[in-house]
C-alpha cells in the first residue's frame, strides 16, 4: 500500500504482478480481466474517473442525467466499471486515478518502475514497481495545418467531442466539421444533438473507397450498418456531407467567421477554382487519431508504420511487444476503435495470465481463440479505414509559406522547406534541430505528423524517421526529478 | 557528378567537425564531398549543448586548440547567418567549498598564464553577475571567452557555406569501404550509391570514428561516453552565463567508466534552460536513466534554487566520442597514406571544430599547421594504449 505520508518525496508501492497504464476501454478491459484471474493489478490513469477519452464522463456537479446519450455502447462501460469497483473493493485492483505516468524504467532484476505524478503541482509522486506492464495509452488526434487553423474557434474534432462529453458545452452555434475519418460523423451528430447547427461535414477522402475491400466489409457487417446509420442520421439532422473536399482556409479577424471548402482530388490536391465559402462560427477539424507511444518507445518497444501513416507498437498475436514483460492493447498497437480496444484489452490480459500460470484452462483458451479471431477481423477493418483516410500528399499544396506548422514555436511551412532544401534536413529530428518545430509545449505531438510529411517531401529522399523519442511522457518539475535521487 | 572536377577530399561525417573540415577545405580551393550515413548533424552534434569553452581545459594542447577555435568562432559568427545563435556569453565556474575554491583558483592561475582570461569572483560578488545563484557558494571564476552556439544550425550553415564554395554534401549515404591503391594509399570510399574517388579521406565520423578507421585497417580506440541533457520550459532570461560547478573540470578529465555528474546550467536564446552534464561509459545504451537525470536535476536545483519549480520538457542523451587520453585525433595517419582523422573530441567537439577544420585543411594542402599536431597523432595508441 502507498503510505499516507505527505512529506515531499516519492511513495513507493510494493511490487505487483501487473501494472496497467490507461483506464480507457483497452486498459479497463485488461485490468478487470487480469483481476478476474486473480492477478494483483495496479491501474494508473491520468483522469479522475475511468473510461479514457472514449467513455469520458461529465464532471460531477454538472447535473448530467444521461451521459450515455453521447456514447455508443454505454452498457459495456457500466458493466466494466462495476467489475472494476468490485475488484477495487477486494483490493485486487488498486486504481490510481489522477496519476500521470511520466516515465518507465527497468530495474536490474527485470521489474518495471512506473513513475507518476498527481495534481497540478505534482504534490504526490508515486513509483509503482511491477513485474509486468501493459500499456493502453490510447491516442491523440492527428492534425494537419492549413491557413488560419490557429484562429480561435478552430478546435480538434476529438477535442470538440471531449468538450461535449465532459463539460456538455458547445463551442459555437454554427459549426463546420472537417478533416477525414469516421470520428467526424460521430462528432457532427453529437454537435447537432447538443443543439448546434452543422452546415457541412467536409471529408477529404471518399466513403466509396471502402467498397474496394468487399471481403473486409463482408466480415464486418456491423461496421457497414453503422456507416449506413450514420448517413441516415446525418441526413435527418440536415448535415450536408461533402466528400472529396477539404477546408483549405479559415477566415476571420478575432475568431472564425467562415471557411473555404475546396474540392480535392484523390491525392488530396485542391482543385483550383472550386473554393466555396461557408459561414460558421466554429470549425471542428481532425484527421483521425495517432497512437500515444511515448511510454512504449521509452521502454524500448519496437514500432511499425501502419497503413494510416502513423506508427504503432509492434505486437504479436499474444499482444506482446518486442520487449519481454511488456504488453500493449488498443490504440497503442494501431488505431482501431473501441470494439477492438475492448477485445485487445481482454486478450492481452489473458496472455499475461497465460504467461504467469504457464497456460490457461479450457474455457479461457477458447475465449482467447474467439478474441483472436475477432481481433483479426477488426484489425483488417481498421487497416482498411486507415488506408482510406490516410492524408494524401496533396494536402501540402494548401499551405502557404507563412502557414504555421508548429504552433508552439511558431514555425511556418516555408522555414521547414528551407531547412530541407537549403540546410540538408530530411527527417523530423533534423527539421526540429534546425527550425525548433516540435520543441515547444506539445513536444511535436500536434505537428509531428505534418513535419514528417514535409520532411519526406522536401528532404531529397532521406528516411524521415520513426516515432519521436520522448522519454519524459509529460513535463515534470525539476524538484520532482531531483527528489528521486534521495539524500546523498 | 559527371561534369564535376575530380574530388580532392572525401569527408566522412556531416556533424560539426566534418562541417568545419568541409568549410575550411572547400574555401581553400579544394574539391570536396561530404558523406554521412545519417542526416546533417544527426550524431553527437545534434545532441550537444553547443559549448565553446576554454574554462574547462587545463593548459596543454587541448587548451591551445580551444583558444585558436575561440578566435575562429568569433570570425565565423560574422561570416555565418545570425541564426546559429553564437553568443559570447562567458562562463562562470562556482565552488561550493573552500577546498574546491582553492583548486579552482589554482587552475585559473595556470590558465591565465596560458592566455586564458579568468577573473576571480568572491562569494559576495557572484550574485552580481549571476543573480539567481544559490547564496551559500564559496566563490567562483568568470571566463569571458566562453561562448555558446546552436550546434545543429551551425553545422548546417557551415555545410551550406561549403556547398556554395563547391562542396558536395550527401547525407543518408553510408561508407561501406575505403578504397586503397596497390601501395595501400587511399583512393576514395565505396558507399551504397557507388564510389567516390579522391586521394584524401577525412575521418570525421565522431563517436563512430573507430569503425571508420577499422575500415581502413587501423586502430583508433574511440568509445562512446554517454551524457544526458535536460531541457526546461522556456523561461525569461534567468541565467546569463554558462554556469557550472568546479567539479566539472575534474569529471571531464576523468578516465573512469563510472557515472559522474556535475551540474552545468545555461539559458538559451529560445528560452529553455539546458542542464547537463553526466558522463558514463555504458556503450550505446539509449534508454533513459532515471538515476542520472535525477542527479542532474538535483545538482541544477542546488546551484539555482529558483529552478526547482520549473518544468522539464524533455530529456535526451548523446554519445561523446572519447579517446583514452581525452585528446582528439587530428591529422594524417602515417599508417595509411591519404587517410586523415578529425574525431574523438569527446564533449568539446563543437568548440574545437573550427581549429580542427583549419588544421586539417592546412595538413591536406601540405602547409605548416598553426599548431603542432604531435599530441593529436592518430597512431599514438598503437604502442601504449590498452583499450578497456
Amino acid at each position: 500500500m502507498p503510505n499516507s505520508n505527505d512529506e515531499p518525496g516519492t511513495r513507493e508501492t510494493g511490487r505487483v504482478e501487473l501494472a496497467v497504464v490507461g483506464a480507457g476501454p483497452a486498459g479497463l478491459a485488461a485490468a478487470v480481466t487480469a483481476a478476474d484471474h486473480g492477478l494483483d493489478v495496479v491501474l494508473l490513469d491520468a483522469a479522475a474517473a475511468p473510461g479514457g477519452q472514449y467513455y469520458r464522463s461529465p464532471a460531477e456537479g454538472l447535473g448530467a442525467t444521461r451521459p450515455g446519450a453521447l456514447h455508443h455502447d454505454w452498457p459495456t462501460f457500466t458493466e466494466l466499471s462495476a467489475r472494476l469497483a468490485a475488484h477495487r473493493d477486494t483490493g485486487t485492483i488498486r486504481h490510481l486515478t489522477g496519476h500521470q505516468v511520466w516515465t518507465v524504467e527497468r530495474t536490474g532484476d527485470g521489474d518495471w518502475i512506473l513513475h507518476a505524478v498527481t495534481g497540478a503541482d505534482e504534490e504526490v509522486r508515486t513509483a509503482v514497481r511491477a513485474r509486468r506492464m501493459l500499456l493502453a495509452t490510447g491516442a491523440h488526434e492527428r492534425q494537419l495545418p492549413f491557413p488560419g487553423w490557429t484562429l480561435p474557434g478552430v478546435v480538434g474534432a476529438a477535442g470538440a467531442q471531449a468538450m461535449l462529453k465532459s463539460g456538455l458545452v458547445l463551442l459555437g452555434s454554427r459549426i463546420v466539421v472537417a478533416g477525414s475519418g469516421p470520428l467526424l460523423q460521430a462528432v457532427a451528430l453529437s454537435l447537432t444533438r447538443a443543439g448546434a447547427r452543422v452546415p457541412a461535414l467536409v471529408e477529404a477522402a471518399g466513403y466509396g473507397a471502402y467498397a474496394r475491400a468487399p471481403r473486409v466489409l463482408a466480415a464486418n457487417p456491423g461496421k457497414a450498418a453503422e456507416g449506413a446509420r450514420f448517413a441516415a442520421e446525418l441526413a435527418g439532422a440536415r448535415v450536408r456531407v461533402l466528400s472529396h473536399r477539404a477546408v483549405t482556409e479559415v477566415h476571420g479577424d478575432e475568431r472564425v467567421e467562415a471557411v473555404t471548402v475546396s474540392r480535392v482530388d484523390r491525392r488530396w490536391r485542391p482543385v483550383p477554382g472550386t473554393g466555396r465559402r461557408i459561414a460558421c462560427d466554429a470549425l471542428a477539424v481532425g484527421h483521425g487519431l495517432m497512437p500515444q507511444l511515448d511510454l512504449a518507445v521509452a521502454a524500448g518497444c519496437g514500432t511499425r508504420p501502419g497503413p494510416d501513416g502513423t506508427h504503432a507498437v509492434t505486437l504479436d498475436e499474444q499482444l506482446r511487444t518486442t520487449v519481454p514483460g511488456v504488453w500493449a492493447a488498443g490504440e497503442s498497437g494501431g488505431i482501431g476503435g473501441v470494439e477492438l480496444a475492448l477485445c485487445e484489452g481482454e486478450l492481452a490480459a489473458l496472455s499475461v495470465v497465460r504467461e504467469i500460470r504457464g497456460g490457461v484452462r479450457g474455457r479461457e483458451a477458447r475465449r482467447a481463440v474467439a478474441l483472436r479471431r475477432s481481433r483479426r477481423r477488426l484489425r483488417a477493418f481498421a487497416d482498411l479505414m486507415g488506408a482510406v483516410h490516410r492524408p494524401g500528399p496533396g494536402w501540402r499544396e494548401w499551405l502557404t509559406d507563412g502557414t504555421e506548422v508548429c504552433r508552439c514555436e511558431e514555425v511556418g511551412a516555408g522555414r521547414i522547406r528551407t531547412a530541407c532544401e537549403e540546410l540538408g534536413a530530411g527527417d523530423t529530428r533534423t527539421v526540429k534541430l534546425l527550425t525548433r518545430a516540435g520543441m515547444g509545449w506539445c513536444q511535436g505531438r500536434t505537428c509531428g505528423f505534418a513535419v514528417r510529411e514535409l520532411a519526406a517531401a522536401h528532404g531529397g529522399g532521406q528516411e524521415p524517421g520513426g516515432p519521436d523519442r520522448r522519454p519524459l511522457a509529460c513535463p515534470v518539475k525539476l524538484s520532482t526529478l531531483a527528489d528521486l535521487s534521495g539524500p546523498g | 557528378m559527371l561534369t564535376r572536377r575530380p574530388l580532392d577530399v572525401v569527408i566522412v561525417g556531416a556533424g560539426m567537425v566534418g562541417a568545419a573540415c568541409a568549410y575550411y577545405t572547400s574555401r581553400s580551393g579544394l574539391s570536396v564531398a561530404v558523406v554521412d550515413r545519417g542526416p546533417v548533424a544527426g550524431g553527437t552534434t545534434g545532441t550537444g549543448e553547443g559549448n565553446l569553452l576554454v574554462s574547462d581545459k587545463v593548459p596543454g594542447p587541448e587548451l591551445e586548440l580551444a583558444l585558436l577555435s575561440a578566435s575562429l568562432w568569433r570570425q565565423l559568427s560574422e561570416e555565418l547567418p545570425k541564426g546559429i545563435e553564437y553568443e559570447l556569453k562567458g562562463g562562470v565556474v562556482v565552488a561550493a567549498s573552500e577546498n574546491s575554491l582553492a583548486a579552482l583558483t589554482a587552475t585559473a592561475d595556470a590558465q591565465r598564464a596560458a592566455g586564458v582570461e579568468a577573473y576571480h569572483v568572491t562569494s559576495d560578488r557572484l550574485r552580481d553577475i549571476e543573480p539567481h545563484l544559490a547564496p551559500d557558494l564559496s566563490g567562483g571564476c568568470h571566463y569571458p571567452q566562453d561562448a555558446q552556439v546552436q550546434p545543429a544550425l551551425a553545422a548546417a550553415e557551415l555545410l551550406s557555406a561549403a556547398t556554395r564554395a563547391g562542396a558536395l554534401v550527401r547525407p543518408g549515404e553510408e561508407v561501406a569501404g575505403i578504397l586503397r591503391d596497390g601501395k595501400g594509399a587511399v583512393r576514395g570510399v565505396r558507399t551504397a550509391r557507388g564510389e567516390l574517388h579522391a586521394p584524401v579521406v577525412v575521418n570525421a565520423a565522431g563517436t563512430w570514428g573507430g569503425d571508420l578507421a577499422a575500415l581502413a585497417g587501423v586502430n583508433l580506440p574511440v568509445l562512446p561516453r554517454r551524457g544526458f541533457v535536460l531541457v526546461t520550459e522556456p523561461l525569461p532570461r534567468l541565467i546569463r552565463h554558462k554556469v557550472y560547478a568546479a567539479e566539472y573540470v575534474a569529471d571531464v578529465s576523468s578516465g573512469s567508466a563510472a557515472l559522474q555528474t556535475s551540474p552545468v546550467v545555461e539559458g538559451t536564446p529560445a528560452g529553455p534552460v539546458l542542464i547537463g552534464a553526466s558522463r558514463e561509459r555504458v556503450g550505446f545504451d539509449r534508454t533513459l536513466s532515471v538515476a542520472v537525470i535525477s542527479r542532474l536535476a538535483a545538482g541544477a536545483a542546488a546551484l539555482f534554487p529558483a529552478l526547482a519549480d520549473v518544468r522539464v520538457m524533455r530529456a535526451y542523451h548523446g554519445f561523446r566520442p572519447y579517446l583514452p587520453d581525452h585528446l582528439p585525433a587530428i591529422g594524417p595517419d602515417p599508417r595509411v597514406p591519404g587517410l586523415f582523422h578529425a574525431c574523438g573530441h569527446e564533449g568539446a567537439g563543437i568548440g574545437l571544430a573550427p581549429a580542427t577544420g583549419l588544421l586539417i585543411a592546412d595538413a591536406i594542402r601540405g602547409e605548416r599547421p598553426a599548431l603542432d599536431l604531435g599530441p593529436f597523432a592518430p597512431d599514438r595508441f598503437d604502442a601504449t594504449c590498452h583499450v578497456t
